[in-house]
């Protein structure tokens, strides 16, 4: 029963006209075609790659340092466009990333793979409300989760780990060993900066990306793990943060903590940027690991309290496959807890946007519309605002004055798109199955054909998936 | 009939006003020791607080040592602190709250901490906000749990006694007890024959239709606030813009998109009192602030910090200004998850600690005061050797202020709204006799 609706509607991201159709004929071998191999944006918009981002932000940030001299020394001060600058470096880049996210899951027509790199997104979030990443937010969904999305764990967790964006957005880069060379050196010139660890990337890997918090770490682990991850940085700076390529990860052995350190009851007697490597290789099999993300997967496609018995089965796949994520996807698919018809989650913000853009068979064109809407109903692009991403649960999104939000957007939504479409045939090839009689009856009844479509998009059935 | 913009009319703002001032005489229930009905509003800092920054302790001789260039200095030197009592001053950034300590109406608390021990945001806002000493344990939070507890008001019908300044419901207002939400931004008139069929479509649907209606309800009190406080909100700069078209810049206040954090802060508090103000209105709200997580250039006296905790400081005079005649039976809590290090990291911030300040304001607050029993600041007074120490359990706090603002009972505190914590007795004489 309504196995097409669910594999289309659950594990995807809402169904286009025809979609129901192509997955008519086995679900679940729809499903399994889509975890292989990388994903690339579907859509028009071009993104630029973060390394080029960075450079156009340095010659920004030189710009602004000259602008803010000359304001110093004028009288008709320009502070304001000093400051300017480096948004304007910034915002077209963005713009493009949040038009050819909603582009993509508009038009993929691998919608389970695509809400897989969203998961994935979500889990090592970054948030483009710390001015310093603006415009790099995407950069990590495209270029370290998008290639990796169907491959084993320890490589999406290295290119997340090594990507640029996490690396700025968790303070890494300018962590310094107390002990390194550089911190040495400083200390012979008696130099005033204080050099040492900022605990942040370290700690988040640890809660939030692989053992999860109760995965069995203490303070002592997090300390530990932030100085092995000394000089994981970025390339292209100046003064002591010189060398490597502009924006590319760059292993920085002067500000590195140089020895043999033990970490979670083990030795690690690499050193260098090898040592941070194989920490993370074993946190990848751990399974403290193995069950954090097989409960994270099944709270995303089964239900906001995940069955125990769905997350061992998913636990035991991660395990037993070493971490080989589309082996862990396989294992979600034929698991029956999710398809029951009855145990539908209440959609996100994302999740009602992008099946709506889905269901109406359209992709926006310009970025306004897209952040607008956000900025309406909640989860603005690429600003969870905290590493832990957004919650996966429903408490999160269904407040009373959320849900007016959604009716407000739909209406407007509607009176747009009315034009040439016929609601019935919107809710027959959106819903299928799901849609009710009474659903139906009130199209039917509706008085004009936006308020129908509004209707459907606000109807229970529609606002689940 | 509008749902969104009901026409003030003078009949109706005066029936209303002296509905209101009936109500204060009679012996409701929630009554504040200082004579009008309690107000309560709790502002949740998420991210973690640096104490030592928002209320430096500028007088312990190891505080300089440790904070460094993030340091508050003395009151008195250039960009120095408030002073508060020789030992403790407020950030020059806190200029309402220092006004508002020097009239007696603030109490500074420091060295506080939920029972929460480790260092994650996420965990230690949900002890904050469940009230319990784990993370998990329960779905709803000790503010709803109080809300339960208390009798029936004789004004104001069954309509929602607190209110959430956002889209959706905190864990802290999570539970049995209905609450509202309502977010700062506008939403502008949706036909209401839309929503007269969408209350029909969701009637089989209980989950979708309780939730409509009480949108259709916290709408309605935003029209009958507008009548009670006699239209337009106190200033211009007060209304809050609907869907800015462009992204803010992304300076170091501003977040991608949307308005820059320090005046969300303040149209949150604003749209709090103005609901609280309406007749029938919510006596308890609670209102949440992010961006305090510093890792990396922290700032001193001017800086990222000094930003937020400027945008903090307009935030509460607003709700001051705003809650007008209520201010003098209101209590404003300020909290969050946890402290920072006390020592500065090596990037110019501060990593996840653990005791943190707190502030308790507001006209119905026995205030001028610092509530602090100080564990000092060498390494062996440091919590693991790099924390502030702990002396005071927020949940004192919290039951001292439900005790004595809102009449919740001893044994009901003990038992329904804070169970495992009787090691935290309530911190009495907070709120004036």
């Amino acid at each position: 029963m309504l196995q097409t609706e669910i594999a289309v509607l659950r594990f995807g991201l809402g169904a286009r006209p025809g979609d129901l159709e192509a997955a008519s004929g086995d679900p679940r071998d729809w499903l399994r075609a889509q975890i292989r191999g990388s994903l690339p944006l579907a859509g028009t918009t071009a993104v630029t790659p973060s390394d080029q981002i960075f450079a156009a932000v340095l010659a920004a940030r030189e710009q602004r340092q000259e602008l803010k001299r000359e304001a110093a020394q004028s009288a008709a001060a320009d502070i304001q466009a000093a400051s300017n600058v480096l948004r304007d470096a910034y915002q077209p880049h963005y713009h493009a990333q949040v038009l050819a996210r909603a582009q993509s899951a508009a038009l993929t027509t691998r919608p389970f793979g695509e809400r897989l790199v969203h998961f994935w997104s979500n889990h090592f979030a970054i948030s483009a409300d710390k001015g310093a990443i603006f415009g790099l937010a995407g950069t990590l969904e495209n270029e370290a989760i998008r290639p990796h999305v169907n491959g084993r764990f320890i490589d999406l967790l290295t290119a997340v780990e090594q990507h640029p964006a996490m690396i700025a957005f968790l303070d890494n880069q300018f962590s310094v060993g107390a002990d390194s060379p550089a911190a040495r050196f400083a200390a012979r010139r008696q130099t005033k900066r204080q050099f040492g660890i900022n605990e942040n990337l370290a700690r988040e890997i640890l809660e939030l990306h692989t053992l999860g918090v109760d995965g069995g770490y203490t303070q002592t682990d997090v300390t530990r793990f932030a100085q092995i991850i000394t000089g994981w940085s970025i390339g292209g700076g100046k003064g002591r943060l010189a060398g490597g390529e502009t924006g590319r990860f760059y292993f920085r052995d002067n500000l590195h903590e140089p020895g043999a350190k033990t970490f979670l009851g083990k030795s690690y007697p690499q050193d260098g940027r090898a040592q941070g490597e194989a920490v993370l290789a074993d946190l990848a099999h751990h399974p403290s690991t193995a069950r954090f993300i097989a409960t994270k997967l099944a709270r995303h496609f089964i239900a906001d309290e995940p069955p125990p018995a769905a997350v061992e089965r998913l636990t035991h796949a991660y395990l037993k496959s070493g971490g080989d994520l589309p082996q862990v996807y396989a294992a979600l698919i034929e698991a029956p807890e999710a398809w029951e018809a009855q145990s539908r989650k209440f959609k996100t913000p994302e999740d009602f946007v992008f099946s709506t853009l889905r269901a109406l068979n359209v992709a926006p064109q310009r970025p306004e519309e897209v952040i607008r809407s956000f900025e309406l109903l909640g989860q603005r692009q690429y600003t969870p605002g905290s590493p832990a991403g957004w919650a996966d649960t429903a408490k999160n999104w269904d407040g009373s004055d959320a849900l007016m939000h959604r009716v407000l957007w739909a209406s407007r939504v509607a009176e747009r798109h009315e034009q040439g479409r016929d609601p019935l045939e919107v809710a027959a090839s959106s819903l299928g199955g799901f849609a009710r009689p009474e659903t139906l009856a009130a199209l039917r009844r509706a008085t004009s054909g936006s308020q129908a479509l509004a209707l459907l998009l606000m109807s229970p059935e529609f606002q689940r998936r | 009939m509008h749902w969104f913009h009901a026409p003030v009319t003078r009949r109706r703002f005066i029936s209303s006003t002296g509905a209101l001032a009936l109500s204060s005489a009679l012996p409701t229930v929630l009554f504040a020791k200082t004579g009008g009905p309690a107000r309560l509003v709790v502002v949740i800092l998420r991210g973690a607080l640096d104490g030592l920054a928002a209320v430096p302790p500028h007088g312990d001789p190891a505080y300089a040592g440790l904070h460094r260039e993030l340091a508050i200095a003395v009151p008195g030197a250039a960009d120095g602190a408030l002073g508060l009592d020789g030992l403790f001053g407020l950030h020059p950034s806190l200029g309402f709250l220092h006004e508002r300590y020097l009239g007696g109406e603030l109490i500074v608390l420091h060295a506080v901490a939920s029972p929460y021990r480790d260092r994650s945001h996420f965990d230690g806002q949900n002890v904050l906000e469940n009230g319990l000493t784990q993370p998990l344990g329960t779905a709803d939070g000790w503010l709803n749990r109080a809300l339960a507890t208390l009798p029936a008001r004789r004004s104001g019908g069954d309509s929602e006694r607190a209110v959430a300044i956002s889209q959706n419901v905190p864990l802290i207002l999570r539970g049995d007890a209905p609450v509202l939400s309502k977010s700062p931004l506008a939403t502008p008139d949706v036909d209401e024959d839309l929503l007269a069929r969408l209350a029909d479509l969701y009637s089989k649907d209980d989950w979708f239709s309780a939730r409509l209606s009480e949108a259709v309800q916290t709408e309605k009190l935003g029209d009958r606030r507008a009548e009670v406080g006699g239209g337009e909100p106190a200033s211009a700069a007060s209304r809050v813009p609907s869907m800015p078209a462009q992204p803010a810049a992304p300076s170091q206040q501003a977040a991608a998109t949307g308005l820059p954090v320090t005046d969300r802060i303040s149209g949150a508090a604003r749209m709090a009192a103005a609901l609280m103000r309406s007749e029938g209105g919510p006596e308890i709200a609670v209102i949440e602030a992010g961006g305090w997580d510093t890792h990396a250039n922290q700032g001193g006296a001017k800086g990222t910090l000094a930003q937020r905790l400027l945008g903090l400081d307009n935030a509460l005079r607003a709700l001051a200004d705003e809650l007008g005649a209520l201010w003098p039976q209101t209590a404003v809590l300020v909290v969050t998850e946890f402290g920072r290090t006390a020592a500065m990291n090596g990037t110019r911030g501060t990593d996840h600690g653990t005791g943190s300040c707190a502030f308790l304001a507001g006209g119905a607050v026995r205030g001028g005061r610092v509530i602090a029993d100080w564990p000092g600041l060498t390494p062996s007074a440091l919590l693991e050797n790099r924390d502030l120490r702990p002396t005071l359990d927020l949940r004192s706090v919290f039951k001292g202020l439900l005790d004595e603002h809102l009449r919740i009972d001893a044994k009901t505190l003990a038992t329904r709204v804070f169970p495992d914590s009787s090691n935290a007795r309530a911190l009495r004489g907070l709120i004036r006799a």
